[in-house]
């Protein structure tokens, strides 16, 4: 048996893994503009991703604003330097903390769902029922729930933004009295529209990630319930994995463009 | 009893020299069974004996490693994807879990095959349908709840109904009457036999309870180490004198 494999069976299978994960991406672009479209799913499923991480989100993004104003506000007043904690947290809420925030609760949250809902689907031969019945099921769970998850996201990194700057707003309100226009002009004056585009290539990328890898995970869970919870939990481990090294390779990238 | 039209000249499913292995280990080895058109039949074997793998086949969710497998006069692993999925449309599948959608109520379950593959339906002529094939298994009063709602049995049927919305020629059942009482179990005999009547399907009847394969099966194979050892009627091949084939009789009748 042993003359089977290549080099080792877990360094084969490690290998095959890699080949078979561009496989499904290879296969989802090839699938993605072939029709038919299922809109109304796309919009389901967008729908859902919004409301499940919405109240997590909102939470989440708050408290950093309030928590990062806090802890910057000590080093801008060593130099005396607090009128630029405006701008200093918008640079940071938008270009960082906004759309990895977002993503790495989106990672817990959505990539789970959707790894343990395609992998009970899966274990439970729902997915073959599907095929047997002429949809395609790759098309039907998978693009749907991969487009819906690169349209919430940056929607939600958006929002996640807004929702720290709100909560950056009341920490500096509570120190002196700025109105929340100034604050938010502030806030807004040094970013340029690099760091915008940056921040929405990032979101993209992500919420792309978190949905194709959740699929991905589901899509070949096996050993019955057990394969269902590993689905589900492999798929945040990799998705936070690919989004760190996503802001990395991207932060990278923008950096060669600022002069 | 009114015995169902077999038409013996014309085969429905026909498996020639079939085998499949995963990863080196033979499951299936050299199998060759024709299905007549209109006819049951059951196929007996042990749990793990390849069952299942042989009947996804047959539906091309797997493909074989050795042989052919044709259906309705074509070849189901040479055929594109267009007419695989026309070939499809006139395959029922009845799977061993039920497989009923788990986010969809029943009548979304029924719903969902028409409407996906039937266009310009009016909702109406979905919900005709979905009753029409609800009443013929009994379960009309479960049309709005979700399949966490319904017995083992109840699945079953369901998943039988979600195969007649679409007007099969051929049903593929696996195991329909595992895990349920000897009561149920002939609910499910008979509506396969009733099928079998109305809708003029051919059918493949996976099993390894004996009465079912006696009741709704025409004729009886038995697949035992990955070959079928014997097909005839059901006394002809429990009439045999092949030790294994004795031993399963054996075996299904002390339980
Ligand atoms: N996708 C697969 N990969 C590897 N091995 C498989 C696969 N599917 C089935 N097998 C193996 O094939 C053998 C037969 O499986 P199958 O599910 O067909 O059994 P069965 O006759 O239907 O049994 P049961 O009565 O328990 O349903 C088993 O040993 C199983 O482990
Ligand atoms: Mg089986």
């Amino acid at each position: 048996m042993n003359s089977n494999y290549l080099i080792s069976k877990n360094i084969d299978d490690y290998f095959i893994g890699i080949n078979n994960a561009f496989k499904f991406v290879r296969k989802f672009f090839k699938e993605l503009f072939k029709p038919p479209f299922y809109i109304k799913e796309i919009v389901i499923q967008t729908y859902e991703i919004g409301v499940k991480s919405l109240l997590l989100i909102t939470l989440t993004g708050f408290i950093v604003g309030i928590v990062f104003t806090k802890q910057s506000r000590p080093s801008l007043e060593e130099f005396g330097a607090t009128s630029w904690l405006p701008s200093l947290i918008g640079i940071a809420v938008v270009r960082a903390l906004g759309p990895l925030v977002t993503a790495l609760i989106c990672a817990g949250k959505v990539g789970s769902s959707i790894g343990a809902e395609i992998g009970s689907m899966k274990v439970t031969e729902q997915i073959e029922a599907m095929e047997v019945s002429a949809i395609n099921p790759f098309k039907y769970l998978v693009v749907t729930r991969v487009i819906a998850s690169t349209i919430a996201i940056p929607i939600l990194a958006m929002y996640c933004s807004f929702v720290g700057l709100i909560g950056s707003y009341i920490n500096i309100h509570s120190m002196e009295a700025t109105s929340i226009l100034v604050f938010y002009k502030r806030a807004f004056s040094s970013l340029t529209f690099l760091d915008i585009i940056t921040s929405i290539v990032k979101c993209v990328s992500y919420g792309f990630t978190i949905g194709i890898v959740g699929s991905y995970k589901g899509f070949n869970a096996s050993q019955g319930t057990r394969g269902v919870g590993k689905a589900a939990n492999t798929a945040v481990v990799v998705a936070m994995f690919l989004i760190f090294l996503e802001e990395m390779l991207i932060v990278q990238v923008a950096n060669w463009f600022r002069i | 009893m009114e015995q169902p039209e077999i038409n013996k000249k014309e085969v429905a499913i026909s498996i020639k020299n079939l085998s499949k292995s995963f990863g080196g280990l033979n499951i299936l080895k050299d199998i060759n069974l024709e299905v007549y058109k209109g006819e049951n039949v059951a196929l007996l074997g042990k749990s793990g004996s390849g069952k299942s793998v042989l009947i996804k086949l047959i539906a091309a969710l797997l493909k074989p490693t050795n042989g052919e497998i044709t259906v309705l006069g074509q070849n189901v692993n040479q055929i594109n994807n267009v007419e695989l999925n026309k070939l499809r449309l006139k395959i029922g599948f009845s799977f061993q879990s039920s497989a009923l959608y788990d986010s969809m109520n029943i009548y979304e379950n029924l719903a969902f095959p028409l409407k996906m593959n039937v266009k310009n339906l009016s909702t109406n002529d979905v919900k005709l349908a979905v009753e029409e094939a609800l009443t013929e298994v009994g379960l009309i009063d479960k049309i709005k709840q979700m399949p966490s709602d319904l017995s083992g049995g109840q699945r079953k049927r369901i998943g039988i109904a979600r195969t007649l919305i679409m007007k099969p020629e051929i049903m593929l059942y696996d195991e329909p009457t595992s895990g349920l009482d000897p009561i149920t179990s002939q609910e499910i005999n008979n509506l396969i036999i009733d099928v079998q009547k109305k809708y003029k399907t051919s059918a493949i009847i996976i099993t390894h309870d004996l009465t079912c394969a006696r009741n709704t099966g025409n004729r009886t194979a038995v697949l035992i180490e990955g070959k079928i050892l014997k097909a005839g009627t059901f006394d002809e091949v429990f009439d045999s004198e092949n030790e294994q084939i004795k031993s399963f009789y054996n075996y299904n009748f002390i339980q």
